[in-house]
């Protein structure tokens, strides 16, 4: 059924089709409507899940842990100081191997209090040890809150997926909700090896020794190392049940693109536009769409970007004292690689600052008109 | 792509319309998306929500700077703010007031139409006399006007959108599309 709703709706609808089962959560400004619209599909019985209402976001990812070390399909959804509030079980959660699936509205960090858009919530929580996506629509937000649940359920690790505050969380479009029975093939009913049961007792997150921490990270490394090619299979299942794939960084004319554009999340929707518009002037331009951000597909990125010339990043985001973070993981990714290939790094769209069609065209002029970058952050808009 | 933009005060209902309106384009096969202005809203403020329509996928995620149309709620907006920054040559202004639409003295590159909203939403019992509730009678009077949607995908994405009173709401629309009046309609 396709309906127009927003993309915090989109959430809602995808947690209610994948048949969560606990959904503990927290309001924060842009995020409440997810959790209203939940806390509604519970009452109406809609969806035949427990809502916890919890008393902060630290509260929210506990009742969530609880919730899936018993084998229940957990979910919660936050933002910006809320995910910041949630950080140290943000690695309980992954350190504990429990396949929770969190939905964060992407909003700058205060103060200047803000609610607008911005990265920097989300990828401060880049070492958690979550699967990270970042979403370029509506659609893509509902497909991905079901691929999360497929895809760390097989391997055990959490997925946060993305969406930006009020370029996404707010705008309605329209968006394929899938019938419930046919998601249910899709995503079968979570059956947990080990489980919190009064039956069958276990201990969970016991005292670790230095003879066996070690070895917990290794195999958190080694498990997402193969979440790409699961997360790639789950992609490829979902488009023969329900016709449509996101990929894990889709190319966009890139492939005989002198200048190829990286960026992530609703401003790769706007690029597209450019890329058209550029292309029709004959200019060779392409696209890299980054969703699958953690863990980060580096060989298929190093592959995409084999012809280029250029590579300009754009950031809507700054690790202060740094520069870009997508720009310093595609810098570290291409190391050793090819040392020819200029990097480009833009910050644009801070704060939820509009990223138009015109700040992409500075940013494609930029990135023509210069050999090399002069600095290793090329700032565009900003009042200085 | 056109480019819809409405203005109101906070409680009037600009963000619903926005919604109908995108529901109804959609039911008629366009591309669409709606969204409010990005901030806070307080009840009696200035407030403005969009809609993009199109016949092509609509990839375009930005805000909305230069409207091909408006429409405006509460007309003593255009004393407080200007409602026409930005408005394209030959757009409409659709707006709730009693008076005829040649009083208005806007830019002569618009197109002006009025439509006595309040009378209609009170008669229709939305809202309340000293805040009636105008948005579905708005957007009856601009299906008429610009002809970009018919009345009848308006009043059924009303009755699917609007949770309360939607025959009276539906009712609304057909009125106002009844009676609203502009340089291409006049009595």
């Amino acid at each position: 059924m396709k309906k127009v709703i927003t993309g915090n709706y989109a959430v809602s609808y995808g947690a209610m089709v994948s048949r969560s089962q606990v959904i503990a959560a927290y309001p924060i400004t842009p995020q409440t409507q997810i959790v209203e619209l939940l806390s509604e599909f519970c009452a109406d019985g809609l969806l035949d899940a427990k809502f916890i209402k919890v008393e902060s976001e630290h509260s929210a990812m506990a009742s969530c842990i609880g919730a899936s070390a018993t084998g229940a399909r957990a979910f919660t959804a936050t933002s910006a100081h809320g995910l910041a509030l949630m950080h140290e079980l943000l690695h309980w959660a992954a350190l504990g191997r429990l396949p929770i699936v969190l939905a964060n509205v992407n909003r700058a960090m205060g103060p200047g209090w803000s609610i607008w858009t911005d990265q920097n919530d989300s990828l401060s929580q880049r070492d958690t040890g979550w699967l990270q996506f970042y979403c370029e629509s509506n659609q893509e937000i509902l497909d991905t809150i079901i691929q999360g649940f497929k895809i760390s359920e097989q391997i055990l690790l959490p997925t946060m997926l993305v969406l930006d505050a009020f370029f996404l969380s707010h705008t309605s479009e329209p968006v394929d909700i899938p019938d419930i029975e046919v998601v249910d093939t899709y995503l079968p009913k979570y059956n947990a090896t080990y489980r919190l049961s009064t039956e069958n007792p276990y201990a969970f997150g016991g005292l670790t020794g230095p003879d066996h921490y070690f070895e917990i990270r290794y195999k958190m490394q080694e498990t997402m190392d193969q979440a790409i090619e699961i997360a790639r299979q789950a992609d490829e299942e979902f488009e023969r049940i329900f016709g449509r794939s996101h990929g894990l960084i889709e190319r966009y004319y890139s492939d005989d693109a002198e200048l190829i554009l990286v960026v992530s999340g609703s401003i790769a929707s706007t690029t597209r536009d450019v890329v058209d518009q550029l292309r029709s002037e004959g200019r060779n331009v392409g696209m890299l769409k980054v969703r699958m951000f953690r863990p980060f597909p580096r060989q298929e990125f190093r592959n995409a970007v084999r012809r280029a010339k250029k590579v300009a990043v754009i950031d809507r985001n700054i690790c202060v004292g740094f520069g870009g973070i997508f720009y310093q993981e595609i810098t570290s990714t291409m190391y050793g690689h090819r040392d020819d290939l200029p990097i480009f790094g833009f910050i644009a769209g801070l704060g939820g600052r509009d990223v138009t069609p015109n700040v992409i065209h500075e940013i494609v002029t930029h990135a023509e008109t210069h050999d090399t970058p002069d600095t290793e952050i090329i700032w565009i808009g900003v009042k200085r | 792509m056109i480019e819809i933009r409405i203005h109101g005060r906070g409680g009037q209902g600009a963000v619903v319309a926005s919604q109908v309106l995108a529901a109804a384009l959609f039911q008629e096969g366009k591309c669409v998306q709606s969204f409010p202005t990005f901030g806070v809203e307080r009840r009696g403020a200035p407030v403005a929500a969009f809609t993009r329509m199109d016949d092509r996928e609509i990839r375009l995620r930005c805000e909305i700077y230069e409207p091909d149309h408006l429409m405006v709620l509460d007309p003593t907006l255009i004393e407080a703010i200007d409602v026409t920054t930005g408005l394209k040559e030959n757009g409409w202004i659709v707006i709730n007031s009693d008076k005829h639409f040649g009083e208005f003295h806007l830019p002569s590159k618009f197109r002006i139409a009025t439509v006595d909203a309040n009378a209609i939403a009170v008669k229709h019992n939305l809202g309340t006399r000293t805040a009636p509730i105008v948005n579905t009678a708005i957007l009856g009077a601009f299906s008429r006007i610009t002809e970009l949607v018919s009345i009848e995908a308006i009043v059924a994405a009303v009755k699917e959108e609007v949770p309360l009173n939607p025959e009276e709401n539906a009712a609304a629309c057909r009125e106002a599309y009844e009676k609203v009046r502009g340089q291409n309609i006049t009595p």
